[in-house]
């Protein structure tokens, strides 16, 4: 479904904070900003939550740890068992850098295929873009139309910090 | 505010005021036809590359009884080779991930490229254990999967299968993060082919781009993601040269069997590593002219880790030396005596020189801000920490507890061959990688940029905004 989106060209990441702390104060809801890089300290304008990603990661890593422990306890206690000199047949400090390693392994990549997913990002994904130049040096900030009262109050605020551009697109 | 910073900090980005001024520097050489030097450079490493195959085709047809190795000395080369390319590649994670974490912003206009290097130098130190098993197809046994050769599992308790799983696991990490990062950088090429007209190069780096937009929600969550990746990161790589150490300090070789190895290793290993930064940055930022990026100040400061690594390596040795004589046994006195002043003493001498002394020179300024002497360096660097691993390796095993199984070692054509021949391929994969992949990471960069300035062109690049 085609949203109507309001949007405000900025060439300054400190105008956007600027005009995200007035359109908060004004109450107005952002719908998303787009911005070359990460612009540090703009979560709570977009009520933007801590992300879970780490709890996911953690369980992975946990996961990989539990694979590594059993994989080789397994082996060596139960399949093939083996007396060496009288040595223990499981020796779990010998454990520790494959397990370690299987941690690291899972974590990470689980991690990562987590992200994409949760972000809905694929190998030749067609990009939907508010403006061309976002990816370059443009701060793009988007408000949905159908979801606000008084366009031309943000059409103020926008022009009065410094917005370049302001425009409406359909995507 | 987010990105203002003191008028005194010092710069990491100079000469630089607008961000969309980043983004054609850094893509210039992609956009570009690639010029008669970049076609001779990477004709000549490919072809180095194919003189390498060629011989590695001869390996595997007639078997390892081509090279030198004899039952007394049956590692060096290949082995050599191993550790060392695993050892270059530690730089790279270091400064994509250790200074992420310590928040050394300089790291942000190198990170790329020594990720870049960290991968394909990997791939180079992976072939060598394939390569000396003889029969490469085999290579599968390596896994522990269930089998019908009578269930005939791995031997988790030899470092040699730690190693496997170390090196599996830092190559498709460090790839990954490789990929990660350079995700919004394809999005910022994408958009730039694409205001440009070239719908191909567009299409392609699209869809490399995996359809990245720059969201504020996806921005948040790709910042934790890098960081939780680094923290990951960072023990893997200490873990990865540790365990690669253990291939030797857990035998009971005397010059093997120490301690200190897995500490000395991973020093070792960065400081070889920075040692190849100098030497590819210092290119790579003359050729492409990224001297607004890839500062003086960030070669100061790769210089001045390799002073310390390099005098940590120094410390090393001399603490190997104190131990040999402190320990009182007879062997391990023998074979340290037999490295300095022994048929191979020439090796350790040149390791000594290039890894402890060469280094040093970086205390002066004039030396470290000199690019012709720092390269020059660097290459010391670089011969002097192959060299250590030649040392380590082949003066230990050459005589063994048994004088009359004592033997002597030269390398063939073909393991000199199949040396060089990675070489080809290390540089063959970086010449195409700075051609064709943003060697700067463009949206890094862009955060150290303080108060930008209006881009003059604003107007003339809006076009109807394209779904790429």
């Amino acid at each position: 479904m085609k949203k109507n989106f309001l949007l405000g060209k900025y060439w300054d990441p400190d105008a956007t904070l600027d005009a995200l702390k007035r359109l908060q104060d004004s109450g107005v809801l952002v719908y998303d900003v787009f911005s070359p890089f990460p612009i540090h300290g703009i979560e709570p304008y977009l009520n933007i939550k801590r992300t879970r990603l780490t709890v996911a990661a953690f369980i992975y890593g946990c996961l990989g740890a539990l694979t590594g422990i059993l994989l080789i306890a397994l082996v060596f206690g139960v399949i093939w068992p083996m007396n060496i000199g009288g040595k223990p047949t499981v020796p779990w400090p010998d454990f520790v850098p494959i397990t370690f390693e299987l941690t690291v392994l899972f974590a990470a990549h689980g991690m990562v295929i987590t992200f994409l997913i949760v972000g809905r990002y694929w190998p030749g994904k067609k990009a939907v873009l508010m403006d061309i130049r976002q990816t370059d040096d443009v701060f793009v900030v988007a408000i949905d139309k159908n979801k606000v009262e008084d366009e031309a109050e943000i059409r103020k605020v926008f022009s009065e910090t410094g917005a370049f551009e302001i425009t409406e697109k359909e995507v | 505010m987010s990105h203002a910073e003191s008028p005194i900090r010092q710069k990491w980005v100079v000469n630089t005021d607008q961000y969309g001024q980043i983004t054609a520097d850094v893509t210039r050489p992609i956009e570009s036809k690639p010029n008669l030097l970049w076609l001779a450079a990477t004709g000549f490493s490919a072809t180095v590359l194919g003189v390498g195959t060629a011989l590695i085709v001869w390996t595997i047809y007639e078997g390892i009884g081509v090279w030198g190795l004899n039952p007394t000395v049956g590692w060096a080369f290949d082995i050599t080779n191993f550790v060392f390319w695993v050892g270059i590649g530690h730089a790279g994670t270091l400064i994509s991930a250790v200074l992420l974490l310590f928040r050394q912003k300089w790291r942000n206009s190198i990170n790329r490229a020594s990720e870049a290097m960290t991968i394909f130098a990997v791939m180079c130190a992976g072939l060598f254990p394939l390569l000396h098993m003889g029969r490469p197809w085999l290579g599968l046994w390596f896994l522990p999967l269930p089998n019908t050769r009578g269930s005939l599992w791995v031997n988790f308790n030899s470092p040699l299968l730690w190693d496997v799983f170390a090196i599996s696991t830092y190559l498709t990490v460090s790839l990954v993060f490789w990929y990660l990062g350079m995700i919004p950088d394809f999005a910022t090429i994408r958009d730039r082919m694409a205001q440009k007209g070239r719908k191909i190069a567009s299409m392609i780096y699209g869809g490399m781009a995996f359809g990245w937009e720059g969201s504020s929600r996806n921005w948040s969550r790709f910042e934790v993601v890098s960081l939780i990746l680094s923290g990951l990161a960072t023990p893997l790589v200490l873990s990865v040269h540790s365990i690669v150490s253990m291939d030797f300090a857990t035998s009971v070789i005397p010059g093997w069997h120490t301690t200190i190895f897995p500490p000395y290793f991973v020093a070792g290993a960065i400081f070889s590593g920075f040692g190849m930064v100098q030497t590819l940055m210092i290119v790579t930022r003359k050729v492409y002219k990224l001297e607004n990026y890839i500062t003086m100040d960030h070669m100061e400061s790769i210089a001045k880790i390799v002073i310390a690594t390099g005098s940590l390596v120094g410390l090393a040795y001399m603490t190997e030396f104190f131990t040999a004589w402190y320990s009182g046994s007879l062997w391990e006195r023998y074979i340290f005596i037999n490295r300095m002043f022994g048929p191979f003493g020439w090796s350790y001498w040149i390791m000594f020189s290039c890894n402890v002394i060469t280094p040093q020179l970086f205390w002066f300024k004039k030396i470290r801000t000199n690019m012709v002497l720092t390269f020059i360096i660097s290459i010391f660097v670089n011969v002097g920490m192959w060299f250590e691993r030649f040392v380590i390796i082949v003066t230990s095993l050459h005589r063994d507890f048994l004088p009359s199984s004592w033997a002597s070692y030269a390398p063939t054509y073909v393991e000199v061959g199949i040396l060089l021949g990675t070489f080809g391929l290390f540089m063959t994969c970086f010449f195409l990688f700075s051609k064709y992949l943003p060697v700067v990471n463009m949206f890094e960069v862009k955060t150290l940029v303080n108060h930008p300035k209006k881009p003059a062109n604003l107007e003339e690049r809006a076009e109807e905004p394209v779904t790429a």
